[in-house]
């Protein structure tokens, strides 16, 4: 029954050859995701309210084109696509990694109640510090007066609910249950905060407290988007050399320690990591939903759990659904701009859901 | 000897599961642990993987005391399988990849793949290469897992009921797979396993647990009516059927 192994081993073509043509199409999958990418950047920049042509767009990104559109292209339209890019791709991997380290297929960015502690901290600010007040325009009546308090608010109050589910879990020795019934917990509890500071609140500041929580990708300046394009790029490099132990880690606990990996640690700072991409993105932008529990979904449908590709290919899918939603919001009843997240969510919705239909490679 | 064991002992908090156990075993030897659900069958196992850590005892591979090792150089001495396995959306090939894992540094080398590739060919899994694992059978899901615990290239081998899913055909076909590879390979394999006539057909060692402590060990002779009733709690007899020793319950 047992073949004896060849006394010298050599590279025998068929397996081999077969597992890395497999492999090889999913190269060419990043390589068409990067090219779809960067096409659908040239046409997010092309739309909006003042039409951009792409020999503007070129002039402009060398520096020769007119005051005018340089202000629109440099001001507006890029860290606009860069933010889209820059988000939707760490928040399609911090889902990822939260979805194994949890090992729980509807883990997201927003399952350690980050989402609700960061929409408390701005609630907080905007409200209680008045940092929120309305402006008489009939395009876009609410404005948040004091972005940096409400930013600063929110991630400080994200980052805290990050440490003290982690130090909760710690106690529990970092079992998944453990970490998502702490975080069910802290998101009911600040979001049942979040409704009383809003009771008492008046109803211009709920306005533009609620405004905030929509989430907006027009918030990013270039500062915002330096500091995102940092914390995701660092904690991409992270999570790629951590890829192997993921891929341990989908085999159970005990499998993954018996192959060398530390559990606990891994979990740890593969939340702990995740969440800062969360705390960072949410806390400049306000609540961007569904992207971080879809896009890897969607990934592992199309080409399976191995980290290897699993990582870069969910970043590249939330990079573009979040850039599509986005110049969908901004451009369907422009000048009106739409909440992202909703848009993020009719347009991913659906083709999650032909995914499911279709079959694919189960999670 | 290749694995040596003694005076190991584990408790949780409220509950004490390992008492002293002791044992050793040589290169090419199998090993079947045998007794009731939670005798510490499997809590035997994993702290012999360090998956748990035993408040008293040692355990020896090659002389050399686990307590020195890290986890990653632990995983190049001891592959486990465990008993609870989670199928994944990964391939056969992937999954027998990730054996090498306490070998790969950055990425996997062309040697990693070439051991996977001799171990898919040994364990003839070539039609099923490129299917995903949760799409293979319960007895060839269990080669895969064999094959990644080969392919970790370990001095020995541990299993923690390998064939309690598996039909007739697949519990004989899987013990003869362990049992072939501890002589091929020359390791050490460590079975638990609640059937005893599949024991006594592939064994060459046996322990028997009851709460904790080793009841008997030895050779097939340990195998008694008097050490089953002891251990189980049931009336057997032990009959010699075709030169082998089959246990009847009464």
């Amino acid at each position: 029954m047992l073949k004896k192994p060849n006394a010298v081993i050599e590279v025998d073509g068929d397996s081999l050859e077969l597992y890395q043509k497999f492999n090889s199409k999913k190269t060419g999958l990043i390589i068409i995701l990067c090219m779809l990418l960067l096409i659908v950047s040239i046409l997010a920049m092309n739309s909006g309210a003042m039409e951009l042509d792409p020999t503007d767009i070129i002039k402009t990104l060398m520096s020769i084109g007119s005051e005018i559109s340089s202000v629109v292209v440099w001001r507006i339209r890029l860290p606009r696509i860069l933010a889209a890019v820059i988000a939707g791709a760490g928040l399609a991997v911090a889902g990822c990694v939260m979805q194994n380290n949890l090992r729980n297929p509807l883990a997201s960015p927003s399952t350690l109640g980050i989402s609700s502690a960061a929409a408390f901290g701005a609630n907080i600010a905007i409200i209680v510090l008045g940092a929120g007040t309305v402006q008489s325009s009939a395009v876009q009546p609410i404005i948040v007066n004091n972005p940096y308090l409400v930013t600063i608010f929110a991630f400080v109050f994200s980052m805290g609910a990050t440490m003290v589910i982690l130090m909760l879990a710690r106690m529990r020795n970092f079992s998944p249950e453990a970490i998502i019934l702490a975080g069910v917990a802290l998101s009911s509890l600040f979001g049942a905060g979040t409704t009383l500071i809003q009771y008492f609140a008046e109803s211009v500041q709920i306005a533009a407290a609620v405004f905030w929580t929509f989430g907006d990708l027009g918030r990013a300046a270039w500062t915002e988007v330096s500091i995102m394009a940092i914390v995701v790029g660092l904690s991409m490099i992270y999570f790629m050399m951590k890829r192997w132990d993921y891929n341990a880690l989908d085999n159970g606990p005990d499998a993954a320690k018996s192959l060398g990996v530390n559990v606990e640690r891994t979990r740890f700072f593969g939340l702990l990591v995740s969440s800062m991409i969360t705390a960072v993105t949410v806390s400049f932008l306000g609540v961007i939903g569904f992207v971080g529990l879809v896009a890897p979904q969607m990934v592992r449908r199309l080409i399976g759990g191995d980290h290897r590709f699993l990582i870069p290919i969910s970043a590249l899918m939330g990079s573009l659904l979040l850039l599509v939603s986005d110049t969908f919001a901004r451009t369907i009843i422009s000048p009106i701009v739409l909440p992202v997240g909703a848009v993020t969510s009719f347009l991913g919705a659906p083709l999650f859901l032909y995914l499911l239909i279709k079959g694919g490679k189960r999670s | 000897m290749n694995l040596q064991v003694d005076g190991l002992s584990f408790n949780y908090p409220c509950h004490e599961v390992l008492k002293g156990i002791s044992f050793s075993m040589k290169r090419g030897e199998c090993l079947a642990i045998l007794g009731t659900n939670g005798a510490g069958k499997s809590t035997l196992l994993k702290c012999i993987n360090k998956i748990l850590r035993p408040q008293g005892g040692s355990v020896l591979i090659e002389q050399e005391n686990i307590k020195d090792f890290r986890q990653v150089e632990l995983a190049k001495k001891v592959a486990y399988v465990s008993q609870s396995n989670h199928s994944t959306a990964t391939t056969v090939f992937d999954s027998i990849l990730i054996g090498r894992k306490p070998y790969i540094k950055w990425d996997v080398s062309k040697n990693d793949l070439n051991i996977v590739n001799e171990t898919i060919k040994m364990l003839s899994l070539e039609k099923f290469v490129l299917k995903n694992v949760d799409e293979l059978s319960g007895g060839e899901y269990q080669k895969v897992l064999i094959g990644r615990a080969l392919a970790q290239e370990t001095d020995v081998l541990m299993l923690d009921e390998p064939t309690s899913s598996l039909d007739l055909k697949n519990q004989l076909e899987v013990l003869q797979l362990i049992k072939e590879i501890a002589s091929l390979k020359n390791i050490t394999a460590v079975v638990t396993i609640h059937d005893l006539n599949l024991a006594l057909r592939f064994a060459d060692k046996y322990i028997l647990l009851k709460n904790g402590v080793i009841h008997a060990a030895g050779g097939k002779e340990v195998i008694t009516e008097t050490n089953i009733k002891q251990v189980y709690g049931v009336d057997v007899t032990v009959e010699q059927v075709n030169d082998r020793s089959v246990v009847v319950p009464v």
